[in-house]
């Protein structure tokens, strides 16, 4: 009867999960959809505390009080434009207490009163195995998510870091990997009783939870800062298999379909991203690609000697777009570091005050995680059918007469059409030199995360306008006031 | 285990189906609102540290309990807030 009662409760989350995902699919329905995700996860925790024999329930409150205080602290106190570093550290608990959760069970097996909790002590190969599975993915997560915190926080260095026979070593940790799982197969059994730490099983946890640390460690930490959005969903991803795989070591229907739904969300947006990148995402594990450079650097250092840049100035845009009927602004990672998205939406707000047809265009790949820069607008209180996607603008930029990117490079070099010797041939990207007139706020000539030079700066209808993106916006807004 | 794996798959494909149709501007919301979603460890994390007898099990029980509570309520906070700002003007 329990178990019956726990099960529907199960399905009713599971349901509610389904559906608050579907919520998603529009802005309009989008809070409700998290709000009833959110519930489903009530009715899960609820069934389980009704149902299970709680004799501990101090350590539950505990548990829970600590847990939900400080997640509440953190969710509290993010600025929006750390939101991706955020995912990421809790992309990093999710994992790590899968780990635990699989690690607690072995100690269950092992306890000397495990036939009465378990209705027997006897851990079957299947077991074993679905265990350090579990422990694998939630370690690989939780040390690969921090490390992408690091990077996107800027406490590690975004560039890609990498040492001589790294690759090697990553396949050594692997084979050591599935070695210990090997062994902790062999070594199921029944074991009522045993001596705790000279027991093989949990040597080969221990093990397995150390390899896979350090293959978190790994796998991230040679990724450049801009593969970062592909990182951060493909972490989702293991996130959600780490959840599924305690779910297969508990038996537990709730754990395996949210943990499914979780691991199949992040894994199309991995493919997104890769497909914007026109890279597979093999590529992008192998790393190495790109870094920081984009953030940073002395301003006005041309590196095409015999071509010529027009430079402009705030004075210059605001007439061009005072008098423009259409604008598109296209924003890039360069706008989240600058903070000049508020700067933006005043400027977007005093146009269109002018009878300007003012649009966003946000390529999928633009900032540090997928729809980073969306975010960053609806903060800054842009109507969200103001923005849209590459797909539905791309034929627009015909018809306009000035295009504004901001802080956004490679995502808008027309090389990727025509150059087949240029590393982003292929991406897809948005059409900015198609418009009459490009201007593209920048800090200096340095090259973006690719390493290669934007042909567009170089268009004789393209004008550079140097400077901080947030000043520069700030100076242009008060010249279109004035005018 | 066979039902397990069925389990999986088709919610996997439930998933799929789903998320595929999330436009990109709430790409952001769907990575953290799942994201909390996954912190569904938590109801795992519940069964072990409320078993009684062994005492390991309960210490990384309520570990897993704490992280994964961090990783629930977190979560969703933060979608909400971000979500709340998505409004159409006028």
């Amino acid at each position: 009867m329990k178990t019956n009662i726990i099960d529907i409760a199960y399905l009713v989350s599971a349901i509610m999960f389904i559906y608050g995902l579907k919520r998603l699919q529009s802005p309009a329905t989008a809070r409700k959809g998290n709000q009833l995700a959110a519930m489903g996860m009530f009715v899960a925790v609820v069934a389980t505390l009704f149902v299970q024999s709680i004799l501990t329930i101090e350590v539950m409150i505990i548990g829970l009080v600590v847990g939900g205080g400080f997640g509440a602290f953190l969710a509290k106190r993010v600025e929006m434009t750390g939101m991706p570093e955020l995912v990421a550290a809790f992309n990093g608990f999710g994992g790590i207490a899968s780990a635990l959760v699989a690690g607690a069970e072995i100690a269950r097996f092992m306890a000397p009163n495990a036939a009465d909790l378990m209705g027997g002590a006897f851990m079957g190969s299947i077991d074993a195995i679905t265990i350090s599975l579990s422990i694998l993915i939630g370690t690989i997560t939780f040390t690969g998510s921090f490390v992408a915190f690091g990077k996107l926080s800027g406490r590690i260095s975004g560039n890609p870091v990498s040492f001589p026979g790294m690759r090697f070593f990553s396949i050594l940790f692997v084979l050591g990997a599935i070695a210990g799982m090997v062994w902790m197969g062999m070594n199921s059994g029944d074991f009522a009783a045993a001596d705790f730490v000279n027991e093989p099983i949990v040597q080969a946890a221990l093990g397995i939870a150390i390899v896979g640390c350090v293959l978190g460690v790994l796998l991230v930490i040679p990724i450049g800062g801009a593969d970062m959005p592909v990182v951060v969903a493909l972490l989702n991803s293991y996130s959600g298999l780490a959840a599924a795989a305690t779910g297969f070591v508990l038996d537990n229907t709730a754990l395996i379909v949210s943990g499914a739904l979780v691991g199949a969300s992040g894994l199309i947006l991995t493919n997104i991203m890769c497909e914007a990148m026109n890279r597979s995402l093999f590529n992008v594990l192998i790393g190495g690609f790109g870094g920081d450079s984009d953030t940073s650097g002395p301003a006005g250092a041309a590196s095409a000697a015999n071509l010529t840049v027009n430079s402009t100035t705030p004075d210059d845009v605001a007439i061009l777009l005072s008098y423009a009927s259409k604008v598109i602004f296209v924003p890039g990672y360069g706008m989240a570091v600058a903070q000049a998205q508020h700067a933006v939406r005043e400027l977007a707000d005093e146009l269109g005050k002018k009878d300007v047809d003012v649009k966003f265009a946000v390529h999928p790949v633009a900032g540090r995680m997928p729809g980073h820069m969306n975010v960053l607008l609806a903060e800054a209180n842009v109507s969200y059918d103001l923005l849209f996607e590459m797909d539905e603008i791309n034929g627009e930029f015909d018809t306009t007469d000035v295009a504004v990117v901001i802080g956004a490079n490679d995502v808008v070099n027309p090389a990727a059409r025509h150059d087949k010797a240029s590393p982003i041939y292929g991406m897809p990207i948005l059409n900015v030199d198609h418009a009459a007139t490009s201007i593209v706020l920048k800090r200096s000539m340095r090259p973006g995360y690719a390493g290669i030079d934007n042909e567009l700066f170089y268009n004789s209808n393209n004008q550079m306008l140097f400077g901080d993106a947030k000043d520069s916006i700030t100076n242009v807004l008060n010249e279109v006031k004035a005018l | 285990m066979l039902t397990n794996l069925i389990v999986f798959i088709l919610a996997s494909i439930i998933g799929s189906e789903v998320i595929s149709k999330v436009p990109q501007t709430l790409h952001t919301p769907l990575m953290s609102g799942s994201n909390a979603i996954s912190g569904i460890t938590i109801v795992g994390a519940l069964v072990v540290a409320g078993m009684v007898g062994d005492p390991w099990a309960m210490y990384i029980g309520l570990a897993a309990l704490i992280f994964a509570t961090t990783n629930v309520v977190g979560g969703f906070l933060v979608t909400d807030r971000m979500l709340q700002m998505f409004k159409k003007k006028e």
